[in-house]
């Protein structure tokens, strides 16, 4: 179906499959296990919002990726995504329907157009409410692909403790290898560092093997600044990655609010030795927002976050809009939404 | 995951060089016209890869005597034409501009060398926004600034490094106001003006309004020593800016000057580290620092020094510096080789004096003229990379300790352009910010512009403004603001001697508050109307003057007193003078003739001018500007700092009291030089001034030859400002004086001026003669 010949495509060597990575080793690569709270380096941290504004809309003129590295990049978007469904209709064949999206994203004849189908690629992750935790581990057996169970009374947080404590074991007991939990406002609105350190770290001890992140609901916090203390107090108790959004703010995932959750992260990593990941989620539904977000990454954490590990996006309709925009490269054409599998 | 090229489409800008055929005329009264005198053109390249882009014209001493020509035939009709009638043809070009944008965009990355990227999103712009804005000045003029009218033909030089945008600020403001222009691009970069002459067909602009004409520094100075330009705008260097001053020294030119700088970006603890480092990046790293505001001298609070200085390198690090035409590239190529070498000569003075310069491991082109991101740490404040201006990526760092130490090393320069300052406190922010001797302030951000926004210096940085209400009027003049007749001539001395009544006085100066006998142990002696020997006053020499300066410069509380404060000495000043009405008046009448209702008259009248600066002290307000960006601009009225006053002869009095009070209002310090004839006027006041609680150095008193002292003032490098009544000789000897340390002037070039009328002896005029804008960007958002 390609039109061009795509013989000379470099796609391939522009984003290599994971596997091909290195294998992880060294301390830095260890599991952040949480540090014990240093009030120090919350009260420390400033963050000025039109300075934060200005290098996003900076960066947007200073980076791009155009024709195969478009399509490299796109194809690695792909990867690092978690694919999700959280709505009060979900149903076991919904979710079985979006597993099967996760472990074949992409159509195989485009796959071939791009001469990408080594890179073998799929979606990082599946993302539902622990009801349909175990559709989800049955219906991605053997793929990679990994569990996330949002827990802790999502998307408000306000169920009692240890409901919100036995929802992550549950979750975790049916097979979930990720729990998204969702910090308590109020105490970040209260600047109670200490009382958001020690949900975090409950929640944290609750997950045992599987992943914590740790949704900051960035969009409820009413300040920049409290962005970044939340993320940093997150860090401290242990989470494995931060997350801005639960997608059900009236304000979501912006590229400015990552800015400064990605400086924590960096700042973390020189305080600690830990990498801790970062996962925008909520409104990220364009694949230009998506490289946007990627070239943010590059840029601010470099490409050694520029994997599954350490970053993710959540999205629901993210990957129906990088089909498309795929399509076009292989074909020259602008593509229809309905030549793409649904999710 | 790398990022690939990204290369900007260009070829239909090269289908416009072949158009012209890769050569192109000069601009004249609305037609493409050959240089008069046949002569090597000059060779306009792409600094990036070095290609030849187009041929451009000489233009001659005979050419821009046409262009000047033209502009001068014009002006009639122009000046003439209602506000609205000008605002249309501004509108139009602001319309054409964005329009056009994407093509100048790439034209000027291609001339220049600076990414596309910055054409695209900053540069062309902010032509648009600027021509829009001025639109509008046209349409207002008339009402917003009544009995004011356009100067005639002025003349425009402009720098390489903003080659469009600048002739944006000159050419914008200038035909609003209703004056025709000769605009000389620079050489390097002449190829968007060109463009911008046909754009200036298109909209309807008449033949002769505006005038392009190319070439080098010889026919720059055509223009600069030409009798019917009616003033000069510059942009450029500082070296080039004394030139300019002393060549138009004496010739009545209006002269506006953009200069160098060394601009200082304070980095305090409580900063966003990360957005400040950032804030570094728009600073220096602009336009490959090829700015003339770039926060080239970086100041960092100690403590956070070595971690601000690792965080430039780590971003540093990830920079892209390649092919400008590139969308996804940090920096682009420097204008020539030439400038090139001049920022490389420099660094490796800095490090010969100690520097440790830094630039990242990254990829630089293997062709073109490029340098890369400069670091360099562990300098002194002599070290060559703190004093001068380099012109390139180049940034010098230092640490301070305290608030006070920063304001004292961020002036500690002989510029006055542009300071950053980056500090999540507003209390220190802004204590900072009214500290700086700059004309713009950014706090929490750099380099920002807009044309509602003036944009000009302090001290060696130059004088004038560019955008705003500030920059607008520079294009004005006030309507019969001087008599056609000159200075009276002195009265010869008749040999008599007018009796002393009482006791016989002594009169010294007036320094730092205190009587001073004059220095040289001399006085001079006075005659009055008759020529009768009436007195006699101290003959001030170099060392006086010296000494009123100094009192002056360390009287700097005054500047920082409130207009509230001002006001209550002035109007004690009034008070106590009026006290002695009487007595006043008797002397004028002794010293000067005149009838006596005529001398009661004139010390009623220095008595309500009085009223009227201290009136105007705690009113002189600035403006707060909202510009596009989510920011408040402060445009605050400063004093410019010690300022030396030479009175007129006559009316003694009045004269001398409708100079120093403005300057006073305003908070200068001053030194007052004043009526040589009838000195004892002034002398008398001492004791109105020492019942008054002026704080001594406030207003200081040197009597004695007009032009000897005037000369040490206008040579004196800590004098800020001269104004200046004498004949034109001694008008032109300060102009040229000035040019030392750019001192701003206002001289009567020998011609008189109505003290008594309101309309030319006092108000706004003297008021912004007095001041000096200074631009705090504020942005906020939490």
């Amino acid at each position: 179906m390609s039109e061009r010949d795509l013989k000379n495509t470099n796609v391939t060597a522009i984003a290599p499959r994971a596997s091909t990575r290195p294998p992880a080793h060294g301390a830095e690569d260890l599991r952040n296990p949480g540090v014990p709270l240093e009030l120090d380096w919350i009260d420390e941290i400033r963050v000025n919002r039109s300075a934060a504004e200005r290098r996003i809309d900076s960066l947007a003129g200073r980076r791009t990726v155009k024709k195969d590295w478009q399509a490299a990049w796109l194809l690695k978007a792909i990867s690092l995504m978690d694919l999700t469904t959280l709505a009060g209709d979900d149903t076991e064949g919904r979710v079985r329907r979006l597993c099967a999206k996760a472990r074949q994203p992409v159509r195989t004849d485009l796959l071939d157009a791009l001469g990408a189908r080594d890179l073998d690629v799929k979606a990082a992750a599946v993302c539902v409410y622990h009801a349909f935790v175990r559709t989800a581990v049955d219906a991605l057996e053997g793929s990679g692909v990994e569990i996330a169970a949002v827990s802790t009374g999502f998307p408000a947080g306000h169920s009692p403790f240890e409901t919100r404590l036995a929802e992550i074991g549950a979750s975790v007991a049916a097979g979930a290898t990720e729990i998204d939990i969702v910090v308590s406002r109020r105490h970040v609105l209260k600047a109670d560092w200490r009382a958001l350190y020690d949900e975090v770290a409950a929640f944290r001890k609750a997950c045992g093997p599987a992943h914590l992140k740790a949704i900051i609901a960035t969009g409820e916090l009413g300040s920049i600044g409290k962005v970044g203390k939340a993320s940093m107090t997150a860090m401290m108790a242990g989470a494995d990655f931060i997350k801005t959004s639960t997608g059900m703010e009236s304000v979501n995932a912006t590229l400015p609010v990552s800015l400064i959750m990605m400086r924590m992260i960096r700042e973390y990593h020189a305080r600690t030795g830990f990498k801790i990941g970062f996962k925008p989620a909520g409104g990220i539904a364009e694949a230009k927002t998506a490289l946007a977000y990627l070239i943010l990454l590059k840029e601010e954490l470099g490409a050694d976050w520029m994997t599954p590990k350490l970053f993710r996006f959540g999205a629901s309709r993210l990957l129906g809009d990088i089909e498309r925009q795929l399509e076009h490269h292989a074909t020259g054409r602008y593509s229809a939404a309905n030549r793409h599998p649904m999710g | 995951m790398e990022y690939g090229p990204a290369p900007e489409e260009h070829g239909y800008v090269l289908e416009w060089l072949a158009a012209h055929k890769f050569g192109f005329k000069l601009f004249i009264n609305g037609e493409w016209v050959a240089p008069r005198v046949k002569a090597e053109p000059i060779v306009s390249y792409n600094p990036a890869t070095g290609e030849t882009l187009a041929l451009i014209a000489r233009a001659s001493p005979g050419d821009v005597d046409a262009a000047v020509a033209a502009a001068k035939a014009a002006f009639p009709d122009w000046s003439a034409r209602s506000g609205h009638a000008r605002a249309r043809c501004l509108y139009a070009l602001a319309r054409l501009v964005q329009k056009n944008s994407r093509f100048l965009a790439v034209l000027e990355t291609l001339d220049n060398g600076k990414p596309i990227r910055e054409t695209r999103d900053i540069d062309i712009p902010l032509v648009a926004r600027h021509f829009y804005h001025h639109a509008g000045w046209a349409q207002l003029r008339d009402e917003e600034f009544p009995d004011h009218e356009p100067l005639g033909v002025v003349g425009q030089i402009i720098p390489w490094n903003f080659p469009l945008l600048m002739l944006a600020w000159k050419i914008a403001p200038a035909i609003a106001a209703g004056n025709c222009v000769v605009l000389k691009p620079a050489e390097f970069t002449s190829l968007s003006a060109l463009y911008f002459a046909e754009l200036c067909r298109e909209a309807g602009v008449p033949p002769g309004v505006v005038n392009i004409i190319t070439g080098e520094g010889d026919t720059g100075e055509a223009l600069v020593r030409h009798p019917d330009v009616a003033k000069i705008a510059f942009t450029g260097s500082t070296e080039v800016g004394r030139l300019i001053r002393r060549a138009t020294a004496g010739s009545g030119k209006k002269v506006s000057l953009e200069l160098g700088g060394k601009s200082p970006f304070i980095i305090f603890e409580d900063a966003d580290l990360d957005g400040a480092v950032e804030g570094l990046i728009d600073a220096i790293w602009f336009n490959q620092g090829q700015v003339c505001c770039a926060g080239s001298r970086l100041l960092v609070e100690e403590s956070v020094a070595e971690s601000i200085y690792d965080r430039i390198r780590r971003r540093l690090s990830a920079f892209r510096v390649g092919d400008p035409l590139d969308k996804a590239v940090d920096m682009g190529a420097v204008v020539d080789p030439v400038q090139r070498a001049r920022i490389d000569q420099l660094v490796k003075c800095s490090k010969s004096e100690g520097g440790i310069v830094w630039t990242p491991d990254i990829a630089m082109p293997g062709r073109g003229c490029f340098y890369p991101p400069t670091l360099i740490t562990g300098v002194g404040t002599g070290n060559v990379a703190m004093r001068e201006e380099i012109f390139g990526p180049v940034l010098t760092a230092m640490s301070f300790r305290t608030l006070k130490e920063a304001v004292e090393l961020a002036n500690n320069t002989t510029y006055g352009l542009a300071a950053t300052i980056w500090t999540e406190n507003v209390n220190r922010a802004l204590e900072a910010a009214s500290q700086m001797k700059a004309g713009v302030v950014w706090i929490n951000m750099t380099n920002g512009f807009d044309a509602a926004c003036g944009f000009g210096g302090y001290r060696e940085s130059g004088f004038g403004r560019e955008g705003g209400r500030e920059g607008f009027i520079d294009y004005l003049k006030l309507r019969r603001e001087w008599g056609a007749a000159s200075i009276a001539g002195k009265v010869a001395p008749s040999g008599a001697i007018a009796p002393v009544e009482g006791v016989d006085e002594s009169p010294k100066n007036y320094i730092g508050g205190k009587q001073k006998r004059p220095d040289g142990g001399r006085t001079r002696p006075v005659f009055d109307h008759r020529g009768a020997l009436a007195g006699r006053v101290g003959l001030g020499n170099r060392k006086d003057v010296r000494d009123a300066v100094e009192a002056a410069f360390k009287a700097e509380d005054w500047s920082r007193a409130s207009g509230h404060a001002r006001a209550q000495i002035l109007y004690f000043i009034a008070e106590n003078l009026s006290k002695r009405a009487l007595e006043f008046a008797d002397r004028l009448c002794t010293l000067a003739g005149g009838t006596k209702a005529g001398a009661r008259a004139q010390v009623e009248l220095s008595i309500s001018r009085l009223f009227s600066y201290a009136a105007w002290a705690d009113k002189y307000d600035g403006l707060a500007h909202s510009p596009p960006q989510r920011n408040i601009v402060m445009a605050v009225n400063e004093p410019i700092g010690v300022m030396g006053v030479i009175c007129p002869d006559a009316p003694p009095l009045l004269s001398f009291v409708s100079l120093w009070a403005p300057a006073l209002a305003m908070g200068n310090r001053v030194v007052v030089v004043p009526s040589e004839t009838c000195p004892l006027i002034a002398t008398d006041f001492y004791q109105v001034l020492e019942t008054s609680d002026l704080p001594g150095g406030v207003l200081n008193i040197v009597t004695g030859e007009r032009d000897a002292l005037t000369k040490t003032l206008a040579e004196h490098d800590q004098v800020d400002a001269i104004w200046y009544h004498g004949d034109a000789s001694g008008s032109r000897k300060v102009e040229e004086a000035s040019a030392t340390n750019l001192k701003q002037t206002w001289v009567n070039d020998g011609r008189a001026r109505d003290w008594r009328a309101a309309r030319t002896g006092e108000g706004r005029e003297f008021l912004r003669r007095a001041t000096q804008v200074k631009n705090i960007w504020l942005p906020y958002g939490d």
